[in-house]
């Protein structure tokens, strides 16, 4: 039996311990909000935060979250008013929006952890999650408007 | 020999699904396929008449706001009716349907918006929502082609304006005053006698939509000056709210109680076959409940599935399990001897020879026999794979007389003829409901993975999602054609180009749905082969023939990417071959602003102007002319730079618009390339929605980017040899074009608005070759580039 908690919530599982995080959140809660884009661990969609870290939830098994606090896109601010959601929206970063919310949860994690991060490292945060639409001029541009603002 | 083709094509999509019950009716099978083929993507020959008409058409001052477009030609047409697309609340809540897909454009935003601002409803008040495949309801729904806003700016303009004139006689009949009296104003309406007369839409609505439409020509519509929402660019997209919180749902969200999960374990050769298999290791899986062997496919299959083994479970993660314990057998078939290298150097000698002659202007064979001297080239594409963030994935329920399916489509109707045809069911048993689609590129036109997600679903008698590993979307998928495209220019004595020999030698898309005969069809030959619009007295354009060897699909912007860059990089040469700016150069190769007349330039008889007619979307180099001005000057044309860095500029018309892009380059002395500026200027005639205009622009250039430095799919042994983004790469945050600037040339309604998803990647491949060869001095023909230059 593995306990974790998500959202806030107390889940126990008692499955395969090596199902990566993301198929427990998306098929077993319903939490779709962090996105199959690879599998492997190299495209970002399905970030999450781990213990209040950026995490590729294909890549962290059950056995890896055991006791310890997931937040996902659905968890991040009970009003979706977290700044780096506002900063999306202003600045009307998505096309197709499906990579989005691990783009989120990855700027969301560096701007708690690095309030004053500058171009460069903010590149470098940003620089596993994939969008293929190529918003990532709006990404960056979001993600110092956050930093700016702090 | 068309009804052979047909049928022959029909028996064939169908030999994918598990079960064929005897012949269908000829008739039935002519008409269905008919449908597939002429009906969903491919040109009426019989409609062109016509089109070599070269008379702009002078518009009266008032501006009628209707104009004739393609969308008329397409599938069940286009429809204006309120009564479709709007439904008004007694709370005063405006709904207005989509009935486009959404895969990032923003067409389920600005379509919407064009009726909310023409009824002078308050966007803040709207609600969108999405129509399901239904094209004799809403017209045509296939989105691709960057045809949303081409072909239904106006039908959405005129639904809200008869919407606005019904809400205005349901108020003139209230107060028992003359309709003229009256006007509709920002989700009410006024009495112009008494201003504080005034009802609001949610009381007029049931009045109003009792009044019949109104007829086009009884309409008026909103002078431009008067637009609250269309032009400007500061509506947000409609599900802003929902993608930034995770709630906004994509094919791959959509759950259902009692839902299975489902897998597939495909042919990795197409058209191969299982020849055995054993799924003992895969039943003692804990949470597989069972596997189901879908029936393969042979091109020309439309898009029927490839066939193998799903493994269908409790969730994803087991069925991804289940498949990994499967041991299968193939049968390679016909092409598991495919080798993308030794079948470029086939297309490559194919290039070396005379075509199938498709274009001819003057004399090219004279005119090069009597050249000073020859300049040639030769440019190649490999295969591209889409790569949505969102691989294909569907979810489907189907029982013994219907069928409910959500996915991410580009096609729904199309889906929903598909599924009725292969599930034997009449189509109104058949529902496709239409998700977000997680980007789509041209990948999710085609069906192939509702359908086995519908076969799984009726096999195991269960709601199904099936969803495909990004391993099966690299290696299973419908792929942008590989392309050699070889062009030599005559010279005279003086140095000018006096003859344009183009030869494109690359497998077509018609052969995922005929026969494959090694041609291409006009919708490849029209886009950027025929149609150069260059100031050259000969011109010849030929078509060398090339077998398919795997699905091939259309890919955004589809042939316009390696025409593009081989035109464009050629240009370049000359210019450098003939100690001329760039940019000069590709002005005087343009030539004077003129209206393009196809049979005087030697066009083709079925010459395909995206669709549309021609004398309302023509070849106008003026617009040409007036990109690529509008670029260098953003960009600084001619300005010295560092050493290492280098500007170079491309411009190509695709989807009737006009789009040149200037990028600059820098390559360190390792060689590594980046792009720390970009300049795009388009001319896609009216612009109803700036803001998203740019945001395509810019992906355009980042799409550019990644197709020009790493796209390859290869093929050995009939096998796709790239599995992930590890060896699929993607432009990310520390390689993307940094600065892209849009620069949007302003036209007034009366300049049609044309294609805008597309067009914008063409020219950025050859701009930055060309940019390359500015820095370095190396000349790079063969696309991707890599990251470095060598």
């Amino acid at each position: 039996m593995i306990n974790l908690t998500v959202n806030g919530e107390a889940r126990s599982h008692e499955g395969d311990p090596s199902m990566p995080l993301l198929w427990y959140l998306r098929d077993t809660l319903g939490l779709t909000g962090a996105k199959y884009g690879c599998g492997v661990g190299l495209c970002g969609a399905c970030t999450v935060h781990l213990e209040g870290e950026a995490v590729q939830s294909c890549l962290i098994t059950l056995a890896d979250a055991s006791d310890k606090a997931v937040v996902t896109i659905e968890g991040l601010d009970p009003a979706g008013e977290h700044p780096v959601q506002q900063a999306w929206r202003t600045l009307n970063v998505p096309q197709c929006g499906f990579c989005q919310t691990g783009q989120i949860m990855q700027a969301a994690a560096l701007v708690a952890m690095n309030p004053a991060a500058d171009d460069g490292e903010i590149t470098e945060a940003m620089s596993g999650n994939i969008c293929r639409c190529g918003c990532y001029q709006r990404i960056h541009a979001a993600v110092r408007q956050v930093v700016e603002g702090a | 020999m068309l009804g052979y083709l047909n049928q022959d094509l029909s028996a064939r999509a169908r030999a994918g699904t598990s079960e064929v019950h005897g012949t269908s009716a000829p008739l039935a099978a002519l008409s269905g396929s008919l449908e597939k083929i002429d009906r969903r993507r491919f040109l009426q020959l019989t409609g062109l008449a016509g089109a070599f008409a070269v008379a702009l058409r002078v518009l009266p001052a008032e501006a009628m706001q209707t104009y004739p477009t393609g969308g008329d030609a397409m599938p069940h047409g286009t429809v204006a009716d309120p009564h479709v697309f709007v439904a008004i609340a007694e709370d005063g809540t405006v709904t207005i349907v989509a009935h486009r897909a959404e895969m990032g454009t923003g067409s389920r935003t600005s379509l919407p918006m064009v009726v909310a601002d023409e009824m002078e409803a308050d966007w803040s008040r709207v609600k969108v929502v999405q129509a399901p495949g239904d094209e004799p309801r809403y017209g045509n729904q296939d989105t691709d082609g960057s045809r949303s806003l081409r072909h239904f700016l106006q039908p959405m303009r005129q639904c809200g304006a008869a919407m606005r004139t019904m809400l205005e006689a349901a108020a003139a009949e209230e107060w028992g005053v003359d309709p003229g009296q009256v006007k509709a104003e920002n989700h009410e309406v006024v009495h112009l006698g008494d201003s504080s007369r005034r009802l609001g839409y949610g009381a007029l609505a049931k009045a109003a939509m009792a009044h019949p439409v109104p007829a086009l020509d009884s309409l008026a519509f909103k002078e431009e000056a008067d637009f609250r929402y269309i032009g400007k660019g500061e509506v947000g997209m409609v599900d802003l709210h929902d993608i930034t919180t995770g709630k906004a749902v994509y094919g791959a969200d959509v759950q259902l109680p009692g839902m299975k999960y489902a897998v597939v374990a495909r042919p990795p050769v197409v058209g191969g076959t299982v020849k055995s298999f054993d799924a003992a290791q895969t039943l003692q899986v804990p949470g597989v409940s069972g596997v189901v062997e879908i029936e393969g496919s042979l091109p020309p299959a439309k898009f029927a599935p490839l066939g193998g083994i799903a493994v269908v479970a409790d969730n994803t993660w087991t069925a991804l399990q289940g498949r990994e314990a499967l041991q299968i057998e193939w049968d390679d078939g016909p092409h598991g001897g495919y080798d993308s290298a030794a079948f470029r150097a086939e297309m490559s000698e194919t290039a070396k020879r005379p075509g199938k002659p498709l274009r001819k202007q003057g004399d090219p064979d004279a005119t090069f026999a009597a050249a000073a001297r020859v300049v040639s080239a030769e440019y190649y594409q490999p295969h591209m794979i889409h790569t949505p963030m969102e691989p294909p994935v569907a979810v489907a329920h189907v029982t013994a007389d219907k069928a409910e399916v959500w996915a991410p489509v580009q096609s729904p109707y199309g889906t929903r003829e598909d599924l009725a045809a292969l599930l034997h069911l009449p189509i109104e048993a058949v529902t496709v409901h239409v998700t977000l689609l997680g980007g789509g590129f041209g990948r999710k036109s085609k069906c192939d993975y509702v359908l086995e997600a519908a076969l799984v679903s009726k096999a195991v008698g269960a709601p199904v999602k099936l969803q495909w590993s990004r391993e099966d979307d690299v290696r299973h998928g419908f792929y942008h054609t590989a392309s050699v495209e070889r062009i030599e220019a005559a010279l005279d004595a003086e140095d000018r180009v006096t003859g344009w020999r183009h030869r494109s030698v690359a497998p077509s898309i018609l052969s995922t749905f005929a026969p494959d005969s090694g041609y291409q069809f006009p919708i490849e030959q029209g886009m950027g082969l025929v149609d150069m619009p260059f100031d050259i007295a000969n011109i010849a354009c030929e078509n060398g023939q090339a077998m398919a060897h795997t699905r091939i699909g259309w890919f955004r912007a589809v042939s316009n990417v390696p025409r593009a860059f081989a035109v464009q990089s050629f240009v370049g040469e000359l210019a450098h071959e003939l100690g001329r700016d760039p940019k000069d150069m590709l002005l005087e190769l343009i030539g004077p602003a003129r209206v393009i007349n196809p049979k005087a330039a030697g066009m083709p008889e079925d010459f395909w102007n995206y669709g549309e007619p021609y004398e309302e979307f023509p070849i106008d180099t003026g617009r040409l002319r007036g990109v690529v001005e509008l670029a260098a000057e953003k960009a600084g044309w001619g300005r010295s730079l560092p050493e290492g860095e280098g500007l170079g500029i491309a411009a190509h018309r695709s989807f009737v618009s006009y789009v040149a892009t200037v990028v600059r380059v820098k390559v360190s002395a390792d060689g590594a390339i980046s792009v720390p500026e970009v300049h795009t200027a388009i001319d896609c005639g009216f612009c109803a929605n700036p803001e998203r205009v740019e945001s395509q622009i810019q992906g355009a250039a980042v799409m550019g980017m990644t197709l020009a430095l790493h796209s390859a799919i290869t093929y050995a042994e009939g096998r796709v040899e790239q599995s992930n983004f590890f060896d699929y790469e993607m432009a990310g945050m520390s390689s993307y074009p940094e600065k892209v600037g849009v620069h949007i040339v302003p036209q007034p309604f009366s300049v049609h608005a044309s294609g805008v998803g597309e067009p914008g990647v063409p020219p950025f491949a050859p701009a930055l070759g060309n940019a390359i060869f500015a820095a370095t001095g190396k000349r790079l023909r063969d696309l991707p580039f890599g990251a470095t230059v060598d």
